[in-house]
Protein backbone atom coordinates (compact mmCIF):
# COMPACT_ATOMS: atom_id res chain seq x y z
CA UNK A 1 0.00 0.00 0.00
CA UNK A 2 -0.77 2.73 -1.28
CA UNK A 3 0.66 3.07 -4.89
CA UNK A 4 -1.28 6.11 -5.18
CA UNK A 5 -1.91 6.64 -9.61
CA UNK A 6 -3.60 10.28 -9.23
CA UNK A 7 -2.16 13.62 -8.35
CA UNK A 8 -1.59 12.87 -4.64
CA UNK A 9 0.85 13.53 -1.45
CA UNK A 10 3.98 11.98 -1.92
CA UNK A 11 6.39 12.27 0.70
CA UNK A 12 8.57 14.06 -0.96
CA UNK A 13 6.07 17.23 -0.26
CA UNK A 14 6.95 17.24 3.42
CA UNK A 15 10.96 17.19 2.58
CA UNK A 16 10.72 20.07 -0.25
CA UNK A 17 8.37 22.65 1.62
CA UNK A 18 10.37 25.52 0.43
CA UNK A 19 10.05 24.99 -3.03
CA UNK A 20 6.26 25.08 -3.01
CA UNK A 21 4.25 28.61 -2.48
CA UNK A 22 2.24 28.93 0.97
CA UNK A 23 -1.13 30.49 0.83
CA UNK A 24 -1.31 33.91 3.15
CA UNK A 25 -4.09 31.63 5.04
CA UNK A 26 -1.23 28.76 5.30
CA UNK A 27 -1.07 29.26 9.40
CA UNK A 28 -4.41 29.22 9.25
CA UNK A 29 -4.51 25.85 7.85
CA UNK A 30 -1.77 23.99 9.88
CA UNK A 31 -3.77 25.37 13.38
CA UNK A 32 -7.12 23.75 11.58
CA UNK A 33 -4.98 20.57 11.24
CA UNK A 34 -5.08 20.15 7.37
CA UNK A 35 -3.05 17.65 5.78
CA UNK A 36 -1.62 19.72 2.37
CA UNK A 37 -0.79 18.68 -1.08
CA UNK A 38 1.49 20.09 -3.71
CA UNK A 39 -1.14 21.64 -5.93
CA UNK A 40 0.36 23.65 -9.25
CA UNK A 41 3.76 24.96 -7.22
CA UNK A 42 1.19 25.56 -4.21
CA UNK A 43 1.05 24.30 -0.57
CA UNK A 44 -2.70 23.46 -0.44
CA UNK A 45 -5.15 21.81 2.31
CA UNK A 46 -6.25 18.52 0.70
CA UNK A 47 -8.81 17.85 3.86
CA UNK A 48 -8.99 18.93 7.12
CA UNK A 49 -10.12 15.48 8.59
CA UNK A 50 -12.48 13.64 6.10
CA UNK A 51 -12.87 14.83 2.78
CA UNK A 52 -16.45 13.17 2.49
CA UNK A 53 -17.41 15.45 5.31
CA UNK A 54 -16.34 18.45 3.61
CA UNK A 55 -18.10 17.33 0.68
CA UNK A 56 -21.20 16.39 2.04
CA UNK A 57 -20.89 19.88 3.86
CA UNK A 58 -21.31 22.20 0.91
CA UNK A 59 -24.17 20.08 -0.26
CA UNK A 60 -26.31 20.32 3.18
CA UNK A 61 -24.96 23.22 4.51
CA UNK A 62 -21.51 25.02 3.83
CA UNK A 63 -17.88 24.87 3.65
CA UNK A 64 -15.30 27.40 3.38
CA UNK A 65 -12.33 27.06 1.00
CA UNK A 66 -9.05 28.91 0.56
CA UNK A 67 -8.61 29.59 -3.25
CA UNK A 68 -5.42 31.75 -2.91
CA UNK A 69 -3.70 29.85 -5.45
CA UNK A 70 -5.71 30.80 -8.30
CA UNK A 71 -4.27 33.57 -10.44
CA UNK A 72 -5.74 37.24 -10.75
CA UNK A 73 -5.17 39.43 -13.86
CA UNK A 74 -6.39 42.83 -13.98
CA UNK A 75 -7.03 44.03 -17.28
CA UNK A 76 -7.92 48.19 -17.13
CA UNK A 77 -8.02 50.93 -19.48
CA UNK A 78 -10.57 52.46 -22.15
CA UNK A 79 -9.69 49.46 -24.19
CA UNK A 80 -10.04 46.93 -21.93
CA UNK A 81 -13.79 45.55 -23.13
CA UNK A 82 -12.23 45.53 -26.70
CA UNK A 83 -9.02 43.85 -25.94
CA UNK A 84 -10.60 40.83 -24.04
CA UNK A 85 -13.06 40.89 -26.99
CA UNK A 86 -10.34 39.71 -28.57
CA UNK A 87 -8.01 37.92 -26.05
CA UNK A 88 -10.94 35.63 -25.61
CA UNK A 89 -13.38 33.37 -26.86
CA UNK A 90 -16.90 35.03 -25.32
CA UNK A 91 -18.28 38.84 -25.82
CA UNK A 92 -16.70 39.97 -22.95
CA UNK A 93 -17.97 43.84 -24.23
CA UNK A 94 -21.30 42.39 -23.63
CA UNK A 95 -21.15 41.78 -19.74
CA UNK A 96 -22.57 44.78 -17.73
CA UNK A 97 -20.84 45.96 -14.25
CA UNK A 98 -20.63 43.60 -12.12
CA UNK A 99 -21.72 40.69 -14.10
CA UNK A 100 -19.26 37.84 -14.36
CA UNK A 101 -18.62 35.54 -17.33
CA UNK A 102 -16.95 31.93 -17.66
CA UNK A 103 -14.73 32.06 -20.96
CA UNK A 104 -11.69 30.28 -22.67
CA UNK A 105 -8.54 31.51 -23.47
CA UNK A 106 -7.38 30.10 -27.12
CA UNK A 107 -4.88 29.06 -28.78
CA UNK A 108 -4.06 30.23 -32.73
CA UNK A 109 -5.11 26.60 -33.20
CA UNK A 110 -8.65 26.48 -31.19
CA UNK A 111 -7.02 24.74 -28.45
CA UNK A 112 -7.59 25.98 -24.95
CA UNK A 113 -4.92 27.40 -23.29
CA UNK A 114 -7.11 27.84 -19.83
CA UNK A 115 -10.47 28.55 -18.55
CA UNK A 116 -11.10 31.47 -16.75
CA UNK A 117 -13.72 33.75 -15.13
CA UNK A 118 -14.32 37.43 -15.87
CA UNK A 119 -15.25 40.14 -13.61
CA UNK A 120 -16.53 43.33 -14.48
CA UNK A 121 -15.80 45.26 -11.76
CA UNK A 122 -16.07 48.85 -12.86
CA UNK A 123 -16.52 50.80 -16.59
CA UNK A 124 -12.70 50.05 -18.00
CA UNK A 125 -11.68 47.65 -15.41
CA UNK A 126 -11.77 43.57 -15.65
CA UNK A 127 -10.04 41.11 -13.36
CA UNK A 128 -9.45 37.82 -14.87
CA UNK A 129 -9.43 34.62 -12.75
CA UNK A 130 -7.19 32.15 -14.47
CA UNK A 131 -6.31 28.86 -13.02
CA UNK A 132 -3.07 28.10 -10.77
CA UNK A 133 -1.01 26.18 -13.03
CA UNK A 134 -1.80 28.50 -16.01
CA UNK A 135 -1.13 31.43 -14.16
CA UNK A 136 1.82 32.55 -16.44
CA UNK A 137 0.49 31.04 -20.05
CA UNK A 138 -2.72 33.37 -19.20
CA UNK A 139 -0.68 36.60 -17.96
CA UNK A 140 1.60 36.44 -20.86
CA UNK A 141 -1.38 35.87 -23.43
CA UNK A 142 -3.57 38.28 -22.08
CA UNK A 143 -0.10 40.83 -22.01
CA UNK A 144 0.87 39.92 -25.67
CA UNK A 145 -2.75 40.15 -26.85
CA UNK A 146 -3.76 43.33 -25.49
CA UNK A 147 -0.35 44.84 -27.08
CA UNK A 148 -2.40 47.18 -29.95
CA UNK A 149 -5.20 48.58 -26.97
CA UNK A 150 -5.14 50.85 -24.53
CA UNK A 151 -4.86 48.93 -21.86
CA UNK A 152 -3.11 48.07 -18.87
CA UNK A 153 -2.52 44.09 -18.34
CA UNK A 154 -1.24 43.72 -14.42
CA UNK A 155 -0.77 40.15 -13.01
CA UNK A 156 -2.39 41.08 -9.41
CA UNK A 157 -1.87 37.30 -8.07
CA UNK A 158 0.75 37.82 -5.49
CA UNK A 159 -1.13 40.44 -3.67
CA UNK A 160 -4.35 38.65 -3.43
CA UNK A 161 -6.16 35.84 -1.52
CA UNK A 162 -9.60 34.15 -2.70
CA UNK A 163 -11.95 32.63 0.00
CA UNK A 164 -15.20 30.94 -1.10
CA UNK A 165 -18.29 30.16 0.59
CA UNK A 166 -19.97 27.39 -0.90
CA UNK A 167 -23.12 25.82 0.04
CA UNK A 168 -26.92 26.52 0.79
CA UNK A 169 -26.79 28.33 3.72
CA UNK A 170 -23.66 30.50 1.89
CA UNK A 171 -26.33 33.54 1.71
CA UNK A 172 -26.83 33.37 5.73
CA UNK A 173 -23.46 33.03 6.27
CA UNK A 174 -22.90 36.28 4.42
CA UNK A 175 -25.43 38.33 5.68
CA UNK A 176 -24.35 37.61 9.14
CA UNK A 177 -20.81 38.34 8.63
CA UNK A 178 -20.08 41.61 10.38
CA UNK A 179 -17.68 44.44 9.02
CA UNK A 180 -18.94 43.97 5.06
CA UNK A 181 -20.39 46.61 3.08
CA UNK A 182 -21.06 46.33 -0.55
CA UNK A 183 -22.42 48.53 -3.26
CA UNK A 184 -25.20 45.91 -3.82
CA UNK A 185 -26.72 43.47 -1.14
CA UNK A 186 -25.17 40.47 -0.78
CA UNK A 187 -28.74 38.86 -1.42
CA UNK A 188 -29.39 40.78 -4.94
CA UNK A 189 -26.86 39.42 -6.42
CA UNK A 190 -27.58 36.66 -9.33
CA UNK A 191 -25.63 34.15 -10.10
CA UNK A 192 -22.48 35.32 -11.86
CA UNK A 193 -23.04 38.53 -10.42
CA UNK A 194 -20.67 40.16 -8.07
CA UNK A 195 -20.53 43.42 -6.31
CA UNK A 196 -17.56 45.61 -5.02
CA UNK A 197 -17.53 46.29 -1.48
CA UNK A 198 -15.65 47.28 2.05
CA UNK A 199 -14.75 44.64 4.70
CA UNK A 200 -13.25 46.16 7.76
CA UNK A 201 -12.61 49.26 5.44
CA UNK A 202 -10.61 47.22 3.25
CA UNK A 203 -11.68 46.90 -0.80
CA UNK A 204 -13.00 43.59 -1.86
CA UNK A 205 -14.93 41.92 -4.65
CA UNK A 206 -17.95 39.63 -3.36
CA UNK A 207 -18.48 36.92 -6.47
CA UNK A 208 -21.70 35.13 -6.84
CA UNK A 209 -20.03 32.28 -8.00
CA UNK A 210 -18.02 29.23 -7.69
CA UNK A 211 -17.09 25.78 -8.46
CA UNK A 212 -19.22 23.13 -6.45
CA UNK A 213 -22.92 23.25 -7.95
CA UNK A 214 -23.97 25.05 -4.85
CA UNK A 215 -25.02 28.52 -4.06
CA UNK A 216 -22.14 30.35 -2.78
CA UNK A 217 -19.95 33.33 -3.18
CA UNK A 218 -16.34 33.96 -3.96
CA UNK A 219 -14.47 36.99 -2.26
CA UNK A 220 -11.33 38.49 -2.99
CA UNK A 221 -9.18 40.15 -1.20
CA UNK A 222 -5.44 41.88 -0.32
CA UNK A 223 -3.90 38.95 1.40
CA UNK A 224 -3.02 40.77 4.62
CA UNK A 225 -6.48 40.56 5.16
CA UNK A 226 -7.56 37.22 4.50
CA UNK A 227 -7.21 35.57 7.71
CA UNK A 228 -9.11 37.52 9.51
CA UNK A 229 -11.85 37.39 6.79
CA UNK A 230 -11.77 33.72 7.38
CA UNK A 231 -12.14 33.62 10.99
CA UNK A 232 -14.50 35.96 10.75
CA UNK A 233 -16.78 33.72 7.71
CA UNK A 234 -16.24 30.69 10.13
CA UNK A 235 -17.87 32.24 13.11
CA UNK A 236 -20.61 33.91 11.01
CA UNK A 237 -20.90 30.14 10.02
CA UNK A 238 -20.38 28.46 13.12
CA UNK A 239 -24.52 28.49 13.57
CA UNK A 240 -24.87 26.61 9.94
CA UNK A 241 -22.26 24.01 10.71
CA UNK A 242 -19.17 25.63 8.49
CA UNK A 243 -16.48 23.87 8.04
CA UNK A 244 -13.06 24.28 6.20
CA UNK A 245 -12.69 22.81 3.60
CA UNK A 246 -10.17 21.17 1.16
CA UNK A 247 -9.09 20.51 -2.76
CA UNK A 248 -10.29 16.74 -2.01
CA UNK A 249 -13.97 17.89 -1.99
CA UNK A 250 -13.48 20.62 -4.15
CA UNK A 251 -12.67 18.31 -7.15
CA UNK A 252 -15.58 15.52 -5.87
CA UNK A 253 -17.87 18.52 -6.18
CA UNK A 254 -16.83 19.94 -9.40
CA UNK A 255 -17.22 16.58 -10.87
CA UNK A 256 -20.24 15.97 -9.87
CA UNK A 257 -21.52 19.11 -11.13
CA UNK A 258 -19.81 18.42 -14.57
CA UNK A 259 -17.48 21.33 -14.51
CA UNK A 260 -14.33 20.55 -16.11
CA UNK A 261 -11.18 20.77 -14.58
CA UNK A 262 -8.49 22.23 -16.80
CA UNK A 263 -5.66 19.73 -17.37
CA UNK A 264 -8.24 16.94 -17.14
CA UNK A 265 -11.46 18.03 -19.13
CA UNK A 266 -9.77 20.73 -20.72
CA UNK A 267 -5.97 21.15 -22.72
CA UNK A 268 -4.83 23.01 -25.97
CA UNK A 269 -5.71 19.92 -27.70
CA UNK A 270 -9.20 20.66 -26.75
CA UNK A 271 -11.72 22.27 -28.85
CA UNK A 272 -13.98 23.86 -26.64
CA UNK A 273 -17.41 22.06 -28.91
CA UNK A 274 -15.25 18.72 -28.09
CA UNK A 275 -15.67 19.81 -24.60
CA UNK A 276 -19.71 20.84 -24.72
CA UNK A 277 -17.97 24.73 -24.16
CA UNK A 278 -19.04 25.56 -27.90
CA UNK A 279 -21.41 28.21 -26.71
CA UNK A 280 -18.99 29.76 -24.38
CA UNK A 281 -16.90 30.53 -27.74
CA UNK A 282 -18.93 33.69 -29.29
CA UNK A 283 -18.83 33.28 -33.21
CA UNK A 284 -21.29 36.51 -33.87
CA UNK A 285 -19.05 39.38 -32.01
CA UNK A 286 -17.75 41.77 -34.37
CA UNK A 287 -14.24 41.71 -35.09
CA UNK A 288 -11.31 38.88 -35.01
CA UNK A 289 -10.17 37.08 -31.69
CA UNK A 290 -7.50 34.68 -30.92
CA UNK A 291 -8.91 31.06 -32.38
CA UNK A 292 -10.93 32.53 -34.56
CA UNK A 293 -10.81 31.14 -38.01
CA UNK A 294 -9.54 27.21 -36.31
CA UNK A 295 -12.85 27.18 -34.54
CA UNK A 296 -14.70 28.06 -37.42
CA UNK A 297 -12.97 25.77 -39.20
CA UNK A 298 -14.53 23.13 -36.17
CA UNK A 299 -13.18 20.69 -34.56
CA UNK A 300 -12.36 17.16 -37.01
CA UNK A 301 -15.25 15.42 -37.83
CA UNK A 302 -14.21 11.92 -35.73
CA UNK A 303 -12.88 14.27 -33.16
CA UNK A 304 -14.32 12.54 -29.35
CA UNK A 305 -16.63 14.13 -26.97
CA UNK A 306 -17.08 15.06 -23.30
CA UNK A 307 -19.35 12.96 -22.09
CA UNK A 308 -20.30 11.50 -18.37
CA UNK A 309 -20.28 7.73 -17.20
CA UNK A 310 -22.35 6.25 -14.47
CA UNK A 311 -21.91 2.53 -13.37
CA UNK A 312 -22.91 0.52 -10.70
CA UNK A 313 -21.07 -0.57 -7.57
CA UNK A 314 -18.25 0.62 -5.76
CA UNK A 315 -15.27 0.95 -8.39
CA UNK A 316 -14.91 3.95 -10.10
CA UNK A 317 -12.88 4.82 -13.38
CA UNK A 318 -10.21 7.25 -12.67
CA UNK A 319 -8.05 9.41 -15.02
CA UNK A 320 -6.70 7.95 -18.09
CA UNK A 321 -8.79 4.47 -17.75
CA UNK A 322 -9.64 3.04 -21.54
CA UNK A 323 -13.24 3.05 -22.27
CA UNK A 324 -14.21 0.07 -24.41
CA UNK A 325 -17.58 -0.12 -26.52
CA UNK A 326 -20.39 -2.89 -26.21
CA UNK A 327 -18.25 -4.69 -29.06
CA UNK A 328 -15.10 -4.63 -27.66
CA UNK A 329 -13.57 -1.88 -29.21
CA UNK A 330 -11.29 1.08 -27.22
CA UNK A 331 -13.63 4.43 -27.86
CA UNK A 332 -12.77 7.02 -25.60
CA UNK A 333 -10.61 7.35 -22.41
CA UNK A 334 -11.80 9.09 -18.50
CA UNK A 335 -10.79 12.49 -17.59
CA UNK A 336 -12.06 12.18 -14.20
CA UNK A 337 -13.95 9.73 -11.81
CA UNK A 338 -14.96 8.73 -8.51
CA UNK A 339 -17.32 7.40 -6.24
CA UNK A 340 -19.49 10.00 -6.19
CA UNK A 341 -20.47 10.88 -2.21
CA UNK A 342 -23.67 13.05 -2.64
CA UNK A 343 -25.09 10.04 -5.09
CA UNK A 344 -23.58 7.04 -4.37
CA UNK A 345 -22.58 5.59 -7.94
CA UNK A 346 -19.23 6.22 -9.90
CA UNK A 347 -19.47 8.91 -12.39
CA UNK A 348 -17.01 10.20 -14.74
CA UNK A 349 -16.50 12.24 -16.92
CA UNK A 350 -14.36 10.66 -20.20
CA UNK A 351 -13.88 11.59 -24.19
CA UNK A 352 -15.06 9.27 -26.51
CA UNK A 353 -15.82 8.50 -30.27
CA UNK A 354 -19.01 10.33 -31.62
CA UNK A 355 -20.93 7.59 -32.08
CA UNK A 356 -21.12 6.58 -28.61
CA UNK A 357 -22.29 9.89 -27.39
CA UNK A 358 -26.05 9.32 -27.14
CA UNK A 359 -27.44 8.88 -23.48
CA UNK A 360 -28.05 5.32 -22.13
CA UNK A 361 -25.16 3.79 -24.85
CA UNK A 362 -23.71 1.13 -22.74
CA UNK A 363 -19.75 1.16 -22.36
CA UNK A 364 -17.43 -0.35 -20.54
CA UNK A 365 -14.35 1.17 -18.47
CA UNK A 366 -11.27 -0.83 -17.88
CA UNK A 367 -10.65 -0.91 -14.13
CA UNK A 368 -7.95 -2.02 -13.69
CA UNK A 369 -7.75 -5.18 -16.08
CA UNK A 370 -11.83 -5.67 -15.07
CA UNK A 371 -14.59 -4.69 -17.41
CA UNK A 372 -16.87 -2.47 -15.49
CA UNK A 373 -20.62 -1.90 -17.18
CA UNK A 374 -21.25 1.78 -17.65
CA UNK A 375 -23.76 4.17 -19.19
CA UNK A 376 -23.24 7.59 -21.07
CA UNK A 377 -25.67 9.90 -19.09
CA UNK A 378 -25.83 13.79 -19.36
CA UNK A 379 -24.07 15.88 -17.50
CA UNK A 380 -23.87 17.66 -15.22
CA UNK A 381 -24.25 14.51 -12.63
CA UNK A 382 -25.63 16.49 -9.99
CA UNK A 383 -28.14 19.63 -9.67
CA UNK A 384 -28.79 21.54 -6.95
CA UNK A 385 -32.69 21.47 -5.95
CA UNK A 386 -33.18 24.99 -6.89
CA UNK A 387 -31.13 25.62 -9.76
CA UNK A 388 -32.79 27.71 -12.49
CA UNK A 389 -32.97 25.56 -15.54
CA UNK A 390 -32.39 28.79 -17.48
CA UNK A 391 -29.25 29.74 -15.92
CA UNK A 392 -26.95 30.88 -18.53
CA UNK A 393 -23.66 29.34 -16.60
CA UNK A 394 -25.22 26.11 -15.66
CA UNK A 395 -22.66 23.07 -15.56
CA UNK A 396 -19.44 24.67 -16.90
CA UNK A 397 -18.91 27.83 -14.61
CA UNK A 398 -16.06 27.76 -12.26
CA UNK B 1 -5.61 0.10 21.73
CA UNK B 2 -3.13 -1.52 19.99
CA UNK B 3 0.58 -0.84 21.23
CA UNK B 4 1.89 -0.08 18.13
CA UNK B 5 5.45 -0.65 19.26
CA UNK B 6 4.70 -4.30 18.89
CA UNK B 7 3.60 -4.43 15.13
CA UNK B 8 5.95 -4.49 12.48
CA UNK B 9 6.36 -2.60 9.62
CA UNK B 10 6.73 -2.64 5.66
CA UNK B 11 8.03 -0.05 3.25
CA UNK B 12 4.42 -0.54 1.46
CA UNK B 13 3.01 0.87 4.27
CA UNK B 14 1.49 -1.90 5.72
CA UNK B 15 1.66 -3.36 9.72
CA UNK B 16 1.82 -6.53 10.83
CA UNK B 17 0.96 -8.43 13.88
CA UNK B 18 2.33 -11.43 14.45
CA UNK B 19 0.91 -14.27 16.25
CA UNK B 20 2.88 -17.91 16.34
CA UNK B 21 2.69 -18.87 12.58
CA UNK B 22 -0.76 -16.27 11.48
CA UNK B 23 0.00 -12.61 10.82
CA UNK B 24 -2.75 -10.07 10.50
CA UNK B 25 -2.27 -7.21 8.65
CA UNK B 26 -3.34 -3.85 7.66
CA UNK B 27 -2.48 -0.71 6.43
CA UNK B 28 -0.97 2.11 8.91
CA UNK B 29 -2.34 5.32 9.76
CA UNK B 30 -0.54 7.73 7.54
CA UNK B 31 -1.46 5.83 4.41
CA UNK B 32 -5.07 6.01 5.40
CA UNK B 33 -4.29 9.72 6.21
CA UNK B 34 -2.53 10.32 3.06
CA UNK B 35 -5.39 8.13 0.64
CA UNK B 36 -8.21 9.86 2.17
CA UNK B 37 -11.42 8.82 2.88
CA UNK B 38 -11.75 5.33 2.03
CA UNK B 39 -14.95 4.36 0.09
CA UNK B 40 -14.07 0.70 -1.28
CA UNK B 41 -12.16 -2.47 0.05
CA UNK B 42 -11.68 -5.32 -2.34
CA UNK B 43 -9.76 -8.34 0.01
CA UNK B 44 -8.83 -11.90 -1.14
CA UNK B 45 -10.60 -15.08 -0.62
CA UNK B 46 -9.98 -17.16 2.82
CA UNK B 47 -7.39 -19.98 1.23
CA UNK B 48 -6.03 -18.13 -1.46
CA UNK B 49 -2.35 -18.61 -1.61
CA UNK B 50 -0.56 -15.41 -1.56
CA UNK B 51 3.02 -14.66 -2.70
CA UNK B 52 5.29 -11.51 -0.92
CA UNK B 53 4.72 -8.29 -3.06
CA UNK B 54 1.71 -9.56 -4.90
CA UNK B 55 -1.31 -7.05 -4.96
CA UNK B 56 -3.53 -8.93 -2.90
CA UNK B 57 -6.63 -6.14 -2.54
CA UNK B 58 -7.46 -2.81 -3.65
CA UNK B 59 -8.32 0.14 -1.37
CA UNK B 60 -10.09 3.00 -2.62
CA UNK B 61 -10.79 6.59 -1.07
CA UNK B 62 -12.41 9.29 -3.24
CA UNK B 63 -9.58 10.39 -5.19
CA UNK B 64 -6.76 7.88 -5.45
CA UNK B 65 -6.17 3.64 -5.53
CA UNK B 66 -4.05 1.67 -3.01
CA UNK B 67 -3.02 -1.56 -3.14
CA UNK B 68 -2.66 -4.12 -0.71
CA UNK B 69 0.14 -6.27 -0.98
CA UNK B 70 1.00 -9.98 0.50
CA UNK B 71 4.30 -8.73 2.69
CA UNK B 72 4.64 -12.85 2.89
CA UNK B 73 3.89 -15.80 1.18
CA UNK B 74 1.57 -18.11 2.85
CA UNK B 75 -2.69 -18.82 3.47
CA UNK B 76 -4.90 -16.74 3.71
CA UNK B 77 -6.98 -17.78 6.81
CA UNK B 78 -9.28 -14.90 7.03
CA UNK B 79 -10.69 -11.62 5.56
CA UNK B 80 -12.22 -8.49 7.46
CA UNK B 81 -15.56 -8.53 6.08
CA UNK B 82 -16.23 -5.75 8.49
CA UNK B 83 -13.94 -3.86 6.18
CA UNK B 84 -15.54 -4.15 3.37
CA UNK B 85 -18.49 -3.41 4.27
CA UNK B 86 -17.67 -0.38 6.40
CA UNK B 87 -14.62 0.77 4.44
CA UNK B 88 -14.93 3.92 6.83
CA UNK B 89 -12.80 1.62 9.30
CA UNK B 90 -9.69 2.04 7.56
CA UNK B 91 -9.96 5.84 8.19
CA UNK B 92 -11.45 5.62 12.23
CA UNK B 93 -9.42 3.06 13.19
CA UNK B 94 -6.51 1.17 10.66
CA UNK B 95 -4.21 -0.48 13.20
CA UNK B 96 -7.28 -2.16 14.96
CA UNK B 97 -10.74 -2.85 13.72
CA UNK B 98 -10.03 -1.64 10.04
CA UNK B 99 -7.68 -4.53 9.57
CA UNK B 100 -7.46 -6.63 6.23
CA UNK B 101 -6.68 -10.13 6.23
CA UNK B 102 -4.73 -12.82 8.04
CA UNK B 103 -1.99 -14.74 6.36
CA UNK B 104 -0.24 -18.16 7.77
CA UNK B 105 2.83 -18.37 7.30
CA UNK B 106 6.46 -20.31 7.48
CA UNK B 107 8.81 -17.43 6.89
CA UNK B 108 8.74 -13.66 7.92
CA UNK B 109 10.31 -11.50 5.51
CA UNK B 110 12.72 -8.82 6.74
CA UNK B 111 10.55 -5.76 8.10
CA UNK B 112 10.70 -2.32 9.39
CA UNK B 113 10.47 -1.81 13.51
CA UNK B 114 8.12 1.37 14.53
CA UNK B 115 11.18 3.41 14.86
CA UNK B 116 12.19 2.21 11.11
CA UNK B 117 9.30 3.01 10.12
CA UNK B 118 8.38 6.13 11.54
CA UNK B 119 11.97 7.39 10.16
CA UNK B 120 10.41 6.38 6.54
CA UNK B 121 7.39 8.30 6.94
CA UNK B 122 9.64 11.80 8.34
CA UNK B 123 6.90 11.20 11.61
Amino acid sequence: MPDQQQSHPQQSDARQPSALRLSPLHQVHVDAGASFTDFAGWQMPVRYSSDLAEHHAVRSSAALFDLSHMAEILVTGPGAAAALDYALAGKISAIGIGQAKYSLLLSPEGGIIDDLVVYRTHENRYGVVANASNRFEAAGALAARAADFDVTVFDESDGLALIAVQGPSSLAIMEKLGHLETVKPVRDLAYYWSTMGTYRGNEILVGRTGYTGEDGFELYIRAEFATELWRDLMAAGEEFGIVPAGLASRDTLRLEAGMPLYGHELGLDTFPSQAGLGRVVNLKKEGDFVGREAIEAGAPEDARKLVGLVSEGKRAGRAGYAVFSADDREVGVITSGALSPTLGYPIAMAYVDPAEIEAETPLFIDVRGTRVAASVTPLPFYKRPTQNESDPAKGTSK
Amino acid sequence: MTDLASLRYTAEHEWIAVDGDVATIGITAYAAEKLGDVVFVELPTVGDAVEEGKVVGEIESTKSVGELFAPMNGTVTAVNDAVVSSPELVNSDPFGEGWMIKVAFTALPTTLDADEYDALVGE
